[in-house]
């Protein structure tokens, strides 16, 4: 009885894998060929944080000491602007249906979308986040922890946003309500993210901030994907 | 054998026939409680308690502070504690009372706030400062603002109370966190000023006036949950019969 | 009781406005909270009468 029962376990561990990959390679080809979804977050970042010297004032000084704050709220709204992206076309086109009735774990296939979605806007911003805080004036000090607590602190928003999205997905209006439910569960992130680099620009240690970030991340990591993949059946029954 | 009992008694709490009965004997018991607790706590509080020795009468704001803070916390734990019985034991009664439970909370960290804003003046001089305890509170606000918006999006009952009882825990589990690092958040920016209602050693005149102002909360917040979901009962099971018969009385 | 004329209770030792204001709120949010339930309860009797004579109607 449990010889059966094993290898069914072992085979279905190994077709989860497939299934992830699967979803994965999808999901970039389709993002590939929207490239706009790559684009616009990118586009976002860059204008929202050129308001700020615009809005307040082009004094180096005064700039130095609010860039960690600046970028890390740039980048988090572009993360959340981009989520509506995450379930929104799978869900007009009828693949989201697919996916919740598939036999894998519904959790390792947000996953992969999750990936694909830090990927295609978390990345890409934590890369472009140096060149920004060059605009503001970050001190010298802090370009590398701004880019290690991005690239740490970005996959969190992602993850946390997943579960916004999935529970948002059935209705009609979702943008203003995603924000809502989100934007407080982000404050912890960029809390630690600006800490990090407020702490590293002044020349402080840095790896409580950045390992606290890590766990966060592992927290999410384990947890977000679970709770979007209830949050999409919800949505797809509703 | 007691843990038989309780099981019966648990799905017995399921129907909402049960509940709108029992909770319908239980209200003005509760009712009354809340009216005398909360009279004796506010006269005791506003008159007989002494005054702080530091913050001179301003101080009897704690006694609507701090229950309202507690209330907020533990409303938004027993939301999300309801809304996961629900989605377990897909027990409509929870469901209801979990929806219930959201404009208390939401209004019980609206005082909570409000209060420690006109505490913060004459103590700190300015109506808001971004103390540690009113930073996390307003932030549980927005959480309370996310369930409902989310509640009151979708045109399914059901659909709607799943969907908000995942959004709840999601952020019970996220509470801890924003309270830890907004604290760690503000001392970083304004070390060691004076903190709100962070008292080592009260004297029990003032402690025992603050105790009865928590139970006359609490009592406050079962009262008025109970009236809530007894609405949302007759609302939801308004096609059944005994609904009908009670409604048209 | 902790204050020797009513004038000084009013007044708080100065920090009247406050206190007043904090607990007058609370009170105002408290007995809403008491009376939306109620009048919503009502309003779901008044549906449910109107619904009733609307079917004896069509009968």
């Amino acid at each position: 009885m449990t010889e059966p029962v094993a290898m069914q376990t072992d085979s279905n561990a190994i077709s989860s894998w497939r299934a992830f990959i699967g979803t994965f390679k999808r999901d970039l080809l389709l993002v590939f060929r929207r490239r706009s979804d790559i684009v616009n977050p990118l586009l976002f970042f860059t204008i929202a944080v050129t308001l700020f010297p615009l809005g307040i004032s082009p004094d180096a000084v005064f700039l130095a000491q609010i860039a960690a704050g600046v970028l890390w709220v740039a980048a988090l709204l572009a993360t959340l602007l981009s989520l509506d992206s995450l379930f929104q076309q799978d869900m007009a086109d009828g693949s989201l249906e697919q996916l919740v009735i598939s036999p894998h774990p519904l959790a390792v296939l947000v996953l992969s979308k999750v990936l694909v979605h830090w990927l295609v806007t978390g990345l890409p911003l934590t890369l472009l986040a140096p060149l920004l805080a060059v605009m503001m004036f970050l001190p010298d000090a802090g370009f590398g922890t701004l880019f290690i607590s991005l690239l740490l602190g970005t996959p969190t928003l992602s993850l946390i946003g997943a579960i916004g999205a999935a529970l948002t997905v059935g209705l009609r209006r979702t943008g203003v309500l995603m924000t809502l439910l989100i934007l407080p569960l982000y404050i912890p992130v960029l809390i630690f993210g600006t800490g990090a680099v407020i702490s590293a620009s002044q020349g402080m240690a840095v790896t409580g901030h950045l390992a606290i970030l890590g766990a966060l991340f592992l927290v999410a990591l384990v947890s977000a994907p679970l709770a979007a993949g209830a949050a999409l059946k919800i949505s797809l029954n509703g | 054998m007691a843990f038989d009992k309780f099981w019966a008694w648990f799905h017995r709490m399921g129907s909402p026939k049960w509940f709108y009965e029992i909770s319908g004997r239980w209200i003005p018991w509760f009712a009354t409680a809340t009216i005398v607790l909360l009279t004796v706590g506010a006269v005791w509080s506003l008159a007989f308690a002494p005054q702080d020795y530091q913050q001179g009468n301003s101080f009897r704001i704690i006694y609507i502070h701090v229950p309202a803070a507690i209330l907020a916390q533990s409303i938004f734990f027993s939301m999300a504690l309801c809304g996961a019985i629900g989605l377990i034991w897909k027990m409509k009664v929870a469901d209801m009372v979990a929806k219930s439970c959201a404009p208390i909370g939401a209004s019980m960290t609206f005082i909570a706030l409000f209060t420690g804003a006109v505490w913060g003046k004459p103590t700190w001089g300015a109506w808001w400062v971004w103390d540690a305890r009113l930073t996390s509170m307003l932030i549980l606000l927005f959480l309370y603002f996310g369930v409902i918006a989310l509640q009151s999006a979708f045109d399914s009952k059901q659909s709607a109370a799943r969907a908000s009882a995942i959004l709840s825990l999601v952020g019970v589990v996220n509470i801890p966190i924003i309270k830890y690092s907004v604290e760690w958040w503000n001392t970083l920016h304004q070390p060691a000023t004076f903190k709100l209602t962070e008292k080592p050693a009260m004297p029990m005149e003032m402690w025992l006036p603050l105790l009865i102002m928590v139970i006359g909360f609490y009592c406050f917040f079962a009262t008025v949950l109970m009236m809530r979901t007894r609405n949302e009962i007759l609302e939801r099971e308004k096609r059944t019969q005994w609904v009908q018969g009670l409604l048209s009385k | 009781m902790y204050f020797d004329s009513f004038s000084e209770f009013l007044n708080m030792g100065g920090h009247g406005l406050y206190v007043w204001l904090a607990y007058g709120l609370t009170i105002l949010l408290l007995v809403i909270n008491f009376i939306l339930p109620i009048r919503h309860k009502r309003k779901l009797q008044q549906e449910q009468a109107r619904k009733l004579r609307r079917e004896q109607q069509s009968q």
